[in-house]
């Protein structure tokens, strides 16, 4: 019986102490759950502000971190969350806050700089944004100012767009066997290439619609082992430009983790083409696009929507090519804002360093997703 | 209700095929019936007797036959060209025999499969016809038919082809011409026809040509009008890429063809080198000084 008080009385001692623990030193992830770590600790120094703006920015908790700015005054909190989460629906409006990075660059006794890298995670991958914001000293509190990227506005006007649109009709379910049907469109890959990378082999490429009809596209490639059997199949998924206008021409790129090239006899491609309606708008400029050489190696440029509609998803894909016009590596990024008519958006591609240094020149595609499809 | 009937056919065949097993007499049937034709069986049984008739998806029954009587098979009744079993089940034996139901000699339809239903101009041996030929009763007709393949546009006969089938199918392989257009491809037998489409339509731009003019503070390229090198104009929505360099950086845009030309405004400073691409055809390079 004494055995049985002794052990409940234990158990109480034990849980009230872990409370204590969990409540005074508390891990990140249940910081982070919990709400943040401003109660726990105050923005009493310039680090511990901008932690606790990320936190608030992760929570999504937009009143919160619009109150603890100190340049608040300049914008509304309406403002504020769409400098964050798009002005117009895009690939940041949905996305969230994975983490973030607070890397102090300078600080006195009454302000600092803060480099803040902000990891968001959307339904494509991972996008990277920063911000470098300067934080003031308010008493024994720190604040921060947040550098708002103001929205693009368009100007008033009229922006006569004519371009082609395909509509398809296919052959009716009550149709005879031998009755004709649309063709599909023809397409072809015009290269084709394997690579070893650490994680596995790739293989990259290039498609070209070479018919008179858009032509939603993919790519599958089996590989087969010496004696012909297969090891593998995949398909190129978004590494590619799935909707190619006649006579456009798509890079791809299809991984296959965890084999190695010299396992692989031989590769078998299948292009696949079906017949899609589309439009031959929006066009889309990539303006001022720049390879920066390894070790940090960029392909780095400027989106132009030269339509009059917003494009909410643009996908980047850069083809890269060495001496002999041979492709040797195909990267991608998605612009995580809308493309507004006329609006530069910046795009940064990363290329792996032993690659970077045989580029020899480089080319460049667009796919663009609009909410409602264009019309 | 479907599998009712089929279990009804089922149980016929199986009391027939066994009574046939078990006595052997034999019918007069004639070798072969065309499909759909009349014809008679002699029958030696005296007493009353019932006839099966089992062939490829059909059964016949003809009951209440009298002893010595012709029993005729009308017009219509018989028609899937097969082998057929023939059972005559009397009071107290069992005849039996076969024939083959073949197809009419008449065709009356056809099956025409043409490949592509579109193709670029000038393709050797490019479009594809095969013709499956059918009598009235949708049988294969197996016997040689001459079949004429014709490729014609609105106003000409273009190309012409004779083929002699074969087991019920011919074939021809005809030429892409040099004129786009929508074709038509028709295949006949014995006044019997079927036509399909063929769309001809421009293939890869032979030559692009740009030209470039100053519109402010931007350049405006043009390219002549595009053409294939059958001299049909390619068609709108085609993909011309305009790619501009100066100073180590890169512009592109991919402009699509529009009443048959593509031009474009770029931002060109003085010594940008532009050039022009469609698919994997180039056209000429600017220097702009």
């Amino acid at each position: 019986m004494k055995n049985g008080y002794l052990l409940a009385a234990l158990v109480g001692i034990s849980t009230v102490v872990f409370v204590v623990i969990g409540t005074v030193w508390p891990i990140p992830s249940a910081v982070a759950y919990a709400g943040g770590n401003g109660l726990l600790l105050p923005s009493s120094t310039p680090e511990a502000a901008v932690t606790k703006l990320g936190d608030d920015i992760r929570l999504r908790a937009w009143e919160d971190a619009y109150t603890g700015l100190e340049n608040k005054s300049e914008f509304t909190e309406p403002e504020f969350v769409h400098d964050l989460t798009g002005y117009y629906p895009s690939l940041r409006t949905d996305a969230t806050l994975e983490s973030f990075e607070v890397l102090p660059l300078h600080v006195s006794d009454t302000e600092a700089e803060i480099h803040l890298r902000l990891h968001w995670s959307t339904v494509v991958g991972t996008f990277v944004n920063v911000r470098d914001l300067h934080v003031t000293r308010n008493g024994d509190r720190w604040n921060v100012d947040w550098p708002l990227e103001r929205k693009s506005v368009v100007p008033p006007q009229v922006i006569a767009v004519n371009y082609l649109r395909w509509d398809v009709i296919y052959r009716g379910p009550g149709d005879d066997w031998g009755s004709q049907d649309v063709e599909a469109p023809h397409v072809r890959i015009v290269d084709m290439h394997p690579v070893q990378r650490a994680t596995g082999v790739v293989v990259l490429g290039e498609l070209l619609n070479e018919d008179v009809v858009p032509a939603y596209v993919s790519v599958r490639a089996t590989l087969q082992s010496n004696n012909g059997l297969p090891i593998a199949s995949e398909d190129s998924f978004d590494k590619i430009s799935p909707i190619l206008l006649p006579k456009q021409v798509t890079p791809f790129l299809i991984n296959f983790q965890n084999v190695t090239l010299s396992s692989v006899g031989s590769i078998h491609m299948e292009p696949i083409a079906a017949l899609v309606s589309a439009s031959a708008d929006p066009v889309i400029e990539i303006q001022n696009q720049q390879l920066s050489p390894a070790p940090d190696a960029y392909l780095t440029g400027n989106l132009v929507n030269q339509s009059g509609q917003i494009v909410n998803v643009a996908h980047v894909l850069g083809t890269f090519y060495d001496n002999t016009g041979q492709v040797i590596w195909v990267a991608d990024q998605y612009a995580d804002r809308a493309l507004l008519p006329q609006t530069p958006v910046p795009f940064k591609i990363h290329i792996p360093e032993d690659i970077a240094r045989s580029v020899s020149s480089e080319r460049t595609v667009t796919a663009t997703y609009s909410v409602g499809g264009f019309q | 209700m479907r599998l009712k009937s089929a279990l009804l056919i089922a149980g016929m065949v199986l009391v027939a095929i066994r009574s046939a097993n078990a006595q052997g007499g034999s019918l007069s049937l004639p070798q072969t019936v065309e499909a759909g034709r009349s014809f008679s069986i002699q029958s030696a049984e005296s007493g009353k007797s019932i006839l099966y008739i089992i062939g490829p998806g059909q059964v016949l029954m003809v009951d209440n036959i009298r002893q010595g009587k012709t029993i005729s098979i009308a017009a219509g009744l018989l028609y899937n060209a097969g082998h057929y079993l023939a059972i005559l089940i009397g009071d107290s034996s069992t005849e039996n025999g076969s024939f083959d139901v073949i197809p009419t000699t008449q065709p009356a339809g056809l099956s025409f499969l043409a490949k592509p239903s579109r193709l670029p101009v000038g393709l050797k041996n490019g479009i594809s016809g095969a013709v499956y030929i059918f009598d009235a009763y949708h049988n294969l007709i197996t016997s040689p038919e001459t079949v004429y393949f014709k490729l014609s546009n609105d106003s000409e006969s273009i190309q012409e082809r004779t083929s002699i089938s074969r087991v019920g199918a011919a074939w021809a392989v005809l030429n892409s011409t040099d004129k786009e257009g929508i074709d038509k491809f028709e295949a006949r037998v014995d006044g019997i026809s079927s036509t399909r489409v063929v769309e001809q339509v421009p293939g890869d731009p032979c030559s692009i040509k740009i030209s470039a003019q100053e519109s402010g503070q931007k350049l405006l390229l043009k390219t002549d009008p595009v053409r294939d090198c059958s001299g049909n104009a390619v068609p709108d929505g085609t993909i011309i890429t305009f790619t501009e360099i100066y100073g180590g950086t890169q512009s592109t845009i991919d402009m699509p063809l529009k009443r048959g030309i593509a031009q474009v405004e770029m931002v060109a400073p003085k010594g940008a080198r532009i050039s022009v691409a469609s698919g994997v055809v180039l056209g000429n390079e600017i220097d702009w000084k």
